[in-house]
């Protein structure tokens, strides 16, 4: 599904909502840019709620609590119907929420939670990690279908969530299975250069032929990965199957040029399923689960890559 | 310094380099296996070699700047930046040669201004170069535009992963440099200067020598140093990253400059020691990845090795050992004198 698609589609289905929506007013509280995922989730969240015909008042906090929280209480003032934010940090909302809730305008959270009472926030909108480890898992376990097969990790951050998480995912995913070993696994670091680097040293202690996948627990690993094999002189995607978690662009290309094998998704399309269950919540009073996942969805080849990279690069990326 | 002297000087940096990559050999039998694989030399020592790259450049004029009783702390977030502007001139169409004489003259732009905030305006060299570490990594990301800017140019490219005859450019490119820097300073004054702005800059200047030229020029060579890895590390993965790159490098840089024996108080330095420090860290690292240990070890491991090697160097110890050596029982004073009669 393209983004384009995705719009068309939400535009469609909201139609009826529309003339309500038109007088809607949402405050948005954004991290910041620290990421290409994150400047991708601004676009889409921009684009969705003109999609929508809402007002999108944005606030961009620059990796600061401080100024999320200001920004959560000029939202509160200006009386908007609605605020979305994607917090910095896990702690010491309680008190700006408990603002939001006395002046009855509910908040969403994206992509990330919060550690508050849930009563203070309607929904939060993020995608499971555990679940995208656990796609990549089932994913190889399909492909080599009972196949003997070594598989050396790439691990995120030491102790980040993203990186415990994901890693038990997959290894839930391929429990059972005795054909599919871990034989290495180290972290690196979630940067191209490290992913590079330790694949490298992967190929000297293992031996590039004993090798029979990469799970890498984002893109940007496995793209340095990538680079490493080829200097290896092994064919990546044939020798060495890839899958990695994020769908950047760069790894849309990779498949599209068969040197990666799958990817799985982490969409910047946190405020679509979010402005829905505002939009609900306002025209009929439907209160939304307290958590909605976000699909994981899983690209191979299969999908028309090339495109998608094409799509994604303009998001900002 | 006669050959003797500078064997002697290098001698713990080479005995703890062969313990380091002795421990390799122990958790790795195949360590020092080196074969020819799709036309390049392909080893862990070449990893070794090669990923040592950047830590080695950076400590080249890291040794200078320490030399003088300076430090600095913005190599990594220059790294950052030289990256950036190689790869966002080879991106707009340049010739890639252009895009690193950009990169190398934005280094020395660099060091120019820390070399400025030093010598003129006499600001202790750690906050002046902290300006750089901070800012840097916002220049850097205001290049790229805050994404990975990745490019194709095989020129570029080559910088980095490529090879001539075999062997990883990049190692070429260190080992040249810092030949160069190494006999350049001994062969000359140069470096003879540099050690007595570290030891006394009043009094060196009060003899004749330009302390504040000559300050300007040590950070200006740690800038270019840091271009050239820069270049290198984006190279290397065809892309730029700004958020990434050199990330705590300069306290690679550091630490190689220390276990090469070098005072942070300045004065007496030695470049050949301080390489031999980068290549003790990255056989560490490669120590690390080859163990096949939980990530969760990596830096406790890198932290009781890194303190073994400093306990070791450390003079407190080694006066010790002088000690030990010195009241070992075999030349006992009492028996000297009854052997040296039989001598005659």
């Amino acid at each position: 599904m393209s983004i384009k698609s995705i719009l068309l589609a939400s535009v469609v289905a909201l139609s009826p909502f529309a003339a309500l929506a038109q007088d809607m007013t949402i405050g948005f509280s954004q991290i910041g840019s620290e990421s290409g995922w994150r400047a991708a989730e601004t676009t889409v969240t921009k684009q969705q709620a003109e999609a929508r015909g809402i007002t999108l008042k944005f606030a961009d906090a620059q990796q600061k609590q401080e100024n999320q929280i200001s920004a959560l209480r000029s939202f509160v003032a200006q009386g908007v119907d609605a605020i979305l934010i994607a917090p910095v940090v896990a702690t010491g909302w309680d008190e700006v929420l408990e603002e939001a809730k006395e002046a009855e305008i509910p908040v969403v959270l994206l992509d990330r939670t919060v550690d508050a009472p849930d009563d203070l926030y309607l929904t939060a909108v993020t995608s499971d990690l555990v679940h995208e480890g656990e796609v990549a898992g089932r994913w190889l376990v399909d492909e080599q279908a009972g196949a003997e097969c070594r598989i050396v990790e790439l691990q995120g951050t030491t102790g980040s969530s993203p990186a415990i998480d994901r890693k038990a995912g997959f290894e839930k995913a391929i429990a059972g299975n005795d054909n599919l070993k871990i034989v290495r696994s180290q972290t690196g670091d979630f940067t191209r250069s490290q992913g590079k680097v330790v694949m490298e040293s992967f190929l000297k202690a293992e031996g590039g032929e004993n090798i029979c996948a990469l799970y890498a627990h984002n893109d940007d690993m496995a793209v340095g990965a990538i680079q490493a094999i080829k200097e290896a002189g092994l064919n990546p995607g044939e020798d060495i199957k890839i899958v990695a978690i994020d769908g950047v662009p760069d790894a849309h290309l990779a498949i599209a040029n068969g040197e990666m094998n799958a990817t799985i998704e982490l969409t910047p399309n946190m405020a679509g399923p979010a402005l829905d269950a505002l939009m609900a919540y306002k025209t009929d009073g439907t209160v939304p689960p307290k958590w909605i996942q976000t699909e994981s969805r899983l690209y191979t080849a299969a999908d028309d890559n090339q495109a998608i990279y094409e799509e994604k690069n303009g998001l900002g990326y | 310094m006669t050959r003797n002297a500078f064997l002697r000087r290098i001698t713990p940096q080479l005995i703890i380099l062969a313990i380091v990559l002795g421990l390799n050999v122990l958790v790795f039998p195949d360590f020092f296996d080196v074969e020819m694989k799709n036309g390049r030399l392909f080893g862990n020592l070449i990893d070794v070699l090669n990923r040592g790259a950047p830590t080695a450049l950076l400590c080249l004029g890291m040794t200078l700047v320490i030399a003088t009783k300076g430090i600095d702390l913005s190599v990594g977030a220059v790294m950052a930046i030289a990256g950036a502007t190689a790869a966002s001139l080879v991106v707009e169409g340049n010739h890639w040669l252009v895009a690193v004489l950009g990169a190398l003259s934005v280094g020395a732009l660099c060091g120019l201004w820390n070399g400025f905030l030093v010598a003129f305006l006499r600001i202790q060299p750690i906050v002046a170069t902290l300006v750089l570490m901070v800012a840097g990594r916002g220049i850097a990301q205001l290049i790229t535009e805050g994404t990975i800017l990745t490019f194709l140019d095989p020129g570029l490219i080559h910088l980095g992963a490529g090879t001539v005859l075999g062997v990883p450019t990049p190692v070429l490119i260190w080992l040249t440099l810092g030949l160069f820097v190494a006999v350049f300073v001994r062969r000359t004054a140069l470096g003879m200067l540099i050690e007595a702005i570290g030891i006394n800059e009043a009094s060196s200047r009060l003899a004749g020598i330009n302390s504040r030229v000559l300050l300007v020029c040590v950070y200006v060579v740690s800038g270019i140093g840091a271009a050239i890895a820069g270049v290198i590390v984006a190279a290397d993965i065809q892309g730029a990253d700004a958020n990434n790159a050199g990330l705590w490098l300069e306290l690679d840089a550091i630490l190689a400059v220390v276990i090469g024996g070098n005072s942070l108080l300045g004065g007496r330095f030695s470049i050949v020691a301080s390489l031999l420090g980068a290549m003790i860290i990255q056989s560490v690292n490669s120590l690390i990845l080859l163990s096949g240990m939980p990530p969760e070890f990596n830096l406790i491991i890198k932290a009781l090795l890194i303190i073994a090697i400093l306990v070791i160097q450390s003079p407190k110890v080694g006066h010790l050992l002088y000690i030990l050596r010195a009241s070992a029982p075999q030349p006992h004073p009492k028996q000297l004198p009854p052997l040296k009669e039989n001598l005659r």
